[in-house]
């Protein structure tokens, strides 16, 4: 058994035998995370260059130690400090990373479509962080293995999606994997924040209504207003936004039920989430990050294992 | 195909390699058994069965362990990986580590490295139920062992378990 596709760009190319793949290796993984020795020498003489043209704290860190777990050797680059800043173009950049002899490239990039680019002109296997508005896999994946976590499967829960569903590249990649694993999702927010056809697109519920999606759902996963991709005004203020969207303790104790609380962060207290809610019984929001490392080895594990040559 | 060890000669077998494990190590004061993923867990689930029957007192720390992560090709081949399960500590202990086939000794090895990122066990032996001689690839010989049996490297051994839907039985194919 192994992944159908030399890269991870999106949930969108994967089987549900891949996914299923990922998340049983990963619970593999978390074991190892466990043990008095947490490192692994699979990949010992795998080089990964992780590539950030966008900042990340938490997912940056998550692959970097994703891949000390599992004894490659990394090189880290940020844009923002290196020769990108002169004008190098994307293509040069990785080119002459390669030459260096590196395997594989994890790569976060504000433009959608980044690392579906590279992956038609580099021969080295390639794990998107994050590309604009379009996916984050493994964000996607460690999600998944966290609600497999709680509820013991993912098909038939009921799954609502909440926020700038319009921007986020974490909603996209659930969508897709929600939906290939068979669980039921809802999409919540306002108005200006949904894209028009995407109930029709990929099946699933659209409401506006925040309160009925609560008392719908099984999990709900609160999302970040991406501001900095939003180039016009699509609410009126941050404030009206809390009030109408923000999830607060009220909304959760009126439902006569418990439902969990994810976030992929980084969180935005006040805004989405109430602080009681983000640090409350109902959030699993730090198991997450901590999932994300063992779904990143598994990730990356699978892929560096996958050379045919 | 040729039968080496038939049903009830791997019976008898099992029954050996536990009293001799027994005898080895002082009743298994101090000793924890820990059987290799995926397939060495057949013979050890059954010598564990035997080791209850002849030492019924002493309560026997049972693990499992999965090299998979600690494989040296993995730029050759893809493993997908089985649980470990290792609830005890091995720090000062003697393990006996159990597979169904010793033959280039790579797994063994591998079998170390994964076993020592666990603690540092006082002795590490090694029980095998086919010792597949003069095909080694390292230094790594086998405490105890079923059968010994001369092979070429071309030949075929195959050990089946009733676990898989066929009858216990080793063969050369």
């Amino acid at each position: 058994m192994k992944l159908s596709t030399k890269h991870l760009l999106g949930i969108k190319d994967l089987s549900k035998e891949d996914i299923s793949l990922i998340l049983s290796t990963a619970e593999q993984f978390k074991e190892v995370l466990q043990r008095p020795v947490k490192k692994v020498p699979s990949l010992r003489d795998i080089t990964i260059v992780n590539l950030f043209y966008e900042n990340s704290t938490r997912t940056r860190m998550s692959f970097e130690l994703a891949e000390k777990r599992l004894s490659a050797d990394v090189l880290n680059f940020a844009a923002s400090s290196s020769s990108a800043a002169k004008g190098e173009t994307l293509l040069d950049t990785v080119n002459n990373i390669l030459s260096m002899k590196v395997d594989m490239v994890v790569m976060r990039h504000s433009a959608s479509g980044a690392p579906h680019f590279l992956a038609k002109h580099i021969p080295a296997a390639i794990v998107n962080a994050g590309d604009g508005i379009n996916e984050h896999p493994t964000q996607a994946l460690l999600d998944a293995f966290s609600m497999k976590e709680k509820f013991g499967r993912i098909e038939g829960l009921k799954v609502a999606i909440i926020g700038d569903i319009m921007h986020s590249r974490v909603a996209l990649s659930n969508l897709y994997l929600l939906k290939k694993m068979g669980a039921e999702v809802m999409v919540v927010g306002p108005p200006t924040l949904i894209p028009t056809y995407i109930g029709e697109a990929l099946g699933v519920k659209v409401t506006y209504n925040l309160q009925e999606a609560l008392k719908w759902c099984d999990v709900a996963n609160v999302l970040r207003i991406q501001l900095e991709r939003q180039n016009q005004p699509l609410f009126s203020s941050l404030r009206e936004y809390n009030l109408a969207y923000g999830i607060k303790k009220g909304n959760l104790e009126s439902l006569g039920k418990e439902i969990v609380i994810m976030h992929p962060g980084p969180i935005n207290r006040g805004v989405e989430l109430d602080s009681d809610v983000a640090d409350g019984k109902h959030s699993i929001i730090l198991n997450q990050v901590e999932n994300g490392v063992a779904v990143r080895m598994a990730v990356l594990y699978l892929l560096a294992g996958r050379d045919d040559s | 195909m040729k039968t080496i060890l038939s049903e009830q000669q791997i019976a008898l077998t099992v029954k050996r390699l536990a009293h001799q494990i027994v005898e080895n190590n002082q009743g298994l004061n101090n000793t924890v058994i820990i059987g290799l993923q995926p397939r060495g867990i057949f013979l050890s689930d059954r010598i564990v069965v035997e080791l209850k029957q002849i030492v019924p007192h002493q309560h026997i720390k049972y693990g499992k362990l999965d090299i998979t992560f600690y494989r040296d090709d993995v730029r050759k081949a893809l493993h997908i990986a089985n649980a470990t399960e290792i609830p005890f500590s091995i720090e000062g202990k003697t393990v006996v580590l159990i597979d169904d086939v010793l033959y280039t000794g790579r797994t063994i090895r591998a079998a170390l490295d994964a076993l020592l990122d666990f603690g540092r066990p006082s002795k590490v032996s090694l029980c095998v139920l086919i010792d597949r001689r003069f095909s080694r690839e390292l230094p790594i010989q086998p405490d105890f062992s079923g059968k010994a049996i001369d092979t070429i490297v071309s030949d075929k051994v195959k050990v089946n378990w009733s676990e898989t839907g066929l009858k216990d039985e080793v063969v050369i194919v």
